[in-house]
């Protein structure tokens, strides 16, 4: 059974602390891999980001992040996964968002990351709106010709 | 359930909110035999931005009891229900 740890959280994070509680008493892990993302300063037109709120929702959000967790963990053979992921209001520059895999080999912990991510970022209930100072906008999903948008264009079409 | 219906707990989150200025509510439906595609069109019965939103012209997706649903989606008496924006973390 791998490790498996999911947080969602007001609080900033540490990859140093997330390291250090990894527990691997058998010395399998030869590999450890991690992406921390980070809020980027897209302006909108001359307008700076100011600010970025994560929504979520409760419960979903936690159970979603553990069945991929868990999902990833059998498809890559890992040893620990750990996602946390960020909400509230952020300042461009601060972290969002950590996936972290520790497993035998480099190539499982390094595709497993970015399963993880692919997944979170189209299967997990977060939502993020932009600050562009008194201006709010919320972000439109970069993939909405996903097969869930799918299912439902051909169920429309077949009304 | 019963003769009067069944419950459904209602929840909306994000940009949906936003538009329909509503965060949660707790609705009866007629019967005892509902899907996600029959709880939409009773939705979108009450005209307006909810018929505009709801229409499918804008992405949306619906969970029951916190899963991914399809129109298909059978919905149980006091279920969870929850109306969102296409997901937009990471």
């Amino acid at each position: 059974m791998a490790d498996i740890h999911v947080r969602v959280q007001h609080d900033d994070f540490s990859l140093d602390a997330e390291l250090a509680r990894l527990a691997d008493p058998l010395r399998r892990c030869g590999a450890i891999a991690s992406f921390v993302g980070q809020v980027r300063n897209d302006p909108a037109g001359n307008h700076a980001l100011t600010a970025l709120t994560l929504e979520h929702y409760p419960g979903m959000t936690e159970r979603s992040l553990h069945a991929l967790a868990s999902d990833a963990a059998v498809r890559f053979a890992l040893d620990a996964v750990v996602i946390i992921h960020r909400i509230g209001t952020l300042q461009p520059g601060e972290r969002i968002v950590l996936a972290l895999t520790a497993a035998a080999h480099r190539k499982a912990a390094l595709h497993a990351v970015d399963y993880l991510m692919d997944h979170l970022k189209s299967t997990v209930p977060f939502w993020k709106q932009e600050h562009h100072g008194a201006q709010h906008r919320w972000v439109d999903a970069k993939h909405a010709d996903d097969a869930a948008l799918q299912q439902w264009q051909a169920h429309d079409a077949a009304r | 359930m019963n003769a009067a219906g069944m419950q459904i707990h209602l929840l909306y989150f994000a940009r949906l909110r936003d538009a329909l200025a509503c965060d949660a509510e707790t609705i009866t439906l007629p019967g005892s035999n509902h899907d996600v595609a029959t709880l939409l069109a009773h939705l979108r019965q009450r005209g307006g931005i909810w018929a505009s939103e709801l229409s499918g012209d804008k992405p949306f997706r619906v969970a029951v009891d916190q899963h991914m649903a399809t129109p298909a989606t059978r919905i149980p008496d006091g279920a969870e229900v929850a109306v969102f924006p296409p997901v937009t973390g990471g």
